[in-house]
């Protein structure tokens, strides 16, 4: 019963973080087709950003409190930057082709920002341990246990009830509903198809940025983070049902939670327990949990 | 009779290289060789539609069978490495496609993903395999025949290359057939050769098993050339190295992963030696070029201009 709690608590807090990144890959998957290895760059980029943003602002001797609005800050940059950079430069030229190739247009950008990224940053880990450290620690079970895990947590749960209110309950939502549906009948419906995905992508690359800037405290950013990502992501994201948020937040706990509980009582099967559970989802269900329902065309 | 012809001179020509040229090249042939074989591979199911993003699965497999011979069995003949590579790959294909051959599309991709990087989670921590650092393998005999140390590899490349004109002919043979057409069905229209009396199923689980072993010799290949094994021969990232050499040589010729395969390592030679920073960058533009312009792959060049003359 001691270590149901911890497990737990483990177990949801790497679910938030696994649901940060997940949810804008399904959702860029869900409104465009495109399953986007780039995602894994996307984050790393994040990480970097807020590294030099809250860096700065610790730097500069500014109040510590701040650097958790520079870890925003960090994200949103990256995403409304660097977002619509891959998809008017690139990704609007590759819509209609096949699936598979997609995945290997986004592997070509993972590969091409894995160096843009050392490039800029140096191949040296950057260290960001202020953030993590500054809201201490609570007790859990006679454990201490950061409470920056639940600022993370908190992130999480409000990132997904504002997607889930913005895609259900506003105007734009709807027309979002609407291309994932069907493209062709919304575009001759007068919706600007191209405007929402490029939106789409923005947001997607925004929620892998705010996963990388709130992770980046508390590890050594170096090169090559988001090659480890974005696999467990694409796990997350199968478990659930392509382009299902709901998916990815189930997808994500199930996976949390399972890791949490391996890592406590057989630790060496880490990464294989991950994996064993995409592997068993797929077997049972071969689209996901919530494989979204396809549209029947005449 | 011209697939034989390109056989022997194909053959010729590896021996050649293998006797004449100094150490380093041979090295890098044999991993173009080993890459090759692999691709080949991953060419026979892309004929049926389907893309493998987990290859790197029985890559890793046929390496590490190889060099556990060594390790634990204390079989040092590199004849008998290669065939263990290949059949232990191909026995967890024959087991692992029962399941695959249902899935499709980006079903398809990423469950294959999942199998490798589940071997991949196990390699990494099984500390009995060296963990992350892999182990070394050594093969000191050849059919029985010892190995002169220095010449290992250019008896290993010799080897390799009459592996792989072998298994480049029996995929010629197979895909230029009835096989081949039925595979060319599925891809295009899954319904109307089930209609037709044919099981896709069954097209698509021999592709399958077919890919596997070949990425097992691949791999064994590999695990010789390099004499050391880890974890890393099955990561994602190996796995998508494979499907690239794949669509940047195109899936119209046999030929074309050999070339496309020698094309990759020349390159990441070439870029790892005067562009170390920037070689992946390299890699993703030439990728992105090849898509663009050349949706079918490198191979396109060659038929266009065989049309134009």
């Amino acid at each position: 019963m001691s270590s149901i709690l911890p497990i737990a608590f483990d177990g949801i807090a790497y679910a938030s973080w696994l649901f940060l990144i997940s949810a804008g890959l399904t959702l860029i998957y869900g409104v465009m087709r495109i399953l986007n290895v780039a995602h894994g760059s996307l984050y790393a980029l994040g990480a970097y950003a807020a590294c030099s943003l809250a860096g700065a602002w610790l730097g500069g001797g500014l109040p510590a409190a701040g650097s958790f609005a520079m870890l925003l800050l960090a994200a949103v940059l990256v995403g409304s930057l660097v977002g619509p950079l891959i998809e008017r430069g690139l990704l609007q030229w590759m819509y209609g082709k096949d699936e598979v190739v997609l995945v290997l247009v986004t592997y070509a950008v993972f590969l091409i920002m894995e160096d843009v990224i050392k490039l800029v940053w140096g191949v040296d880990s950057l260290l960001l341990p202020e953030p993590y450290a500054l809201p201490g620690n609570f007790q859990l079970g006679g454990l201490p246990y950061p409470v920056y895990n639940v600022v993370l947590i908190a992130l999480a749960l409000a990132t997904g009830l504002a997607l889930a209110w913005a895609l259900y309950r506003t105007r734009q939502g709807k027309l979002l509903l609407a291309v994932i549906h069907d493209r062709e009948m919304s575009m001759a419906m007068g919706i600007n198809v191209s405007r929402v995905y490029l939106a789409t992508f923005a947001v997607g690359a925004t929620l892998a940025a705010l996963g990388g800037a709130f992770t980046a405290p508390t590890i050594a950013v170096t090169p090559g983070i988001g090659v480890e990502v974005i696999v467990l992501a694409f796990a997350v994201v199968v478990i659930g049902g392509l382009g299902s948020l709901g998916g990815a937040a189930l997808g994500a706990l199930l996976v949390g939670l399972v890791r949490s509980a391996t890592v406590r009582y057989w630790p060496e099967a880490e990464l294989f327990s991950i994996y064993a559970v995409m592997a068993m989802v797929l077997i049972a269900r071969p689209k996901g949990l919530f494989a979204a329902q396809e549209a029947r065309k005449i | 009779m011209k697939a034989a012809i390109v056989a022997i001179a194909s053959l010729v020509a590896l021996t050649g290289l293998a006797l004449l040229s100094p150490q380093w090249l041979v090295f890098m042939a044999m991993l173009a060789l080993a890459k090759g074989v692999v691709v080949l591979g991953l060419l026979v199911l892309m004929r049926t539609g389907l893309v493998s993003f987990g290859q790197g699965l029985y890559f890793g497999i046929g390496a590490y069978a190889a060099a556990l011979l060594s390790h634990h069995l204390h079989v040092a003949d590199a004849a008998v490495m290669l065939l263990a590579g290949a059949a232990a790959a191909g026995l967890v294909a024959a087991l692992l496609g029962l399941l695959l051959a249902r899935y499709r599309d980006i079903f398809f991709a990423m469950l294959s993903l999942a199998f490798s990087m589940i071997l991949y989670g196990v390699l990494v921590k099984s500390a009995a395999l060296g963990s992350t650092d892999g182990f070394n393998l050594h093969a000191r005999t050849f059919f029985g025949v010892a190995l002169a140390s220095g010449a290992e590899r250019r008896v290993f490349l010799i080897a390799g290359a009459v592996c792989a004109v072998v298994a480049a002919l029996l995929v010629h043979r197979l895909l230029g057939g009835h096989w081949g057409r039925l595979a060319t069905g599925v891809r295009d229209n899954e319904l109307r050769v089930a209609y037709l009396g044919a099981s896709p199923y069954r097209v698509v689980y021999v592709n399958y098993l077919i890919a596997g072993a070949l990425a097992g010799l691949g791999g064994a290949l590999a695990a010789l050339a390099v004499g050391h094994v880890d974890p890393e021969m099955t990561y994602w990232t190996t796995s998508g190295e494979f499907v690239f050499i794949a669509i940047l040589g195109g899936i119209q010729s046999i030929l074309a992963p050999f070339v496309a395969a020698t094309i990759f390592e020349a390159l990441r030679m070439i870029a790892s030696q005067y562009a170390p920073n920037v070689w992946q960058m390299s890699l993703g533009l030439a990728m992105l070029t090849i898509i663009m312009f050349l949706p079918a792959g490198l191979w396109t060049l060659a038929e266009r201009r065989r049309r134009s003359a």
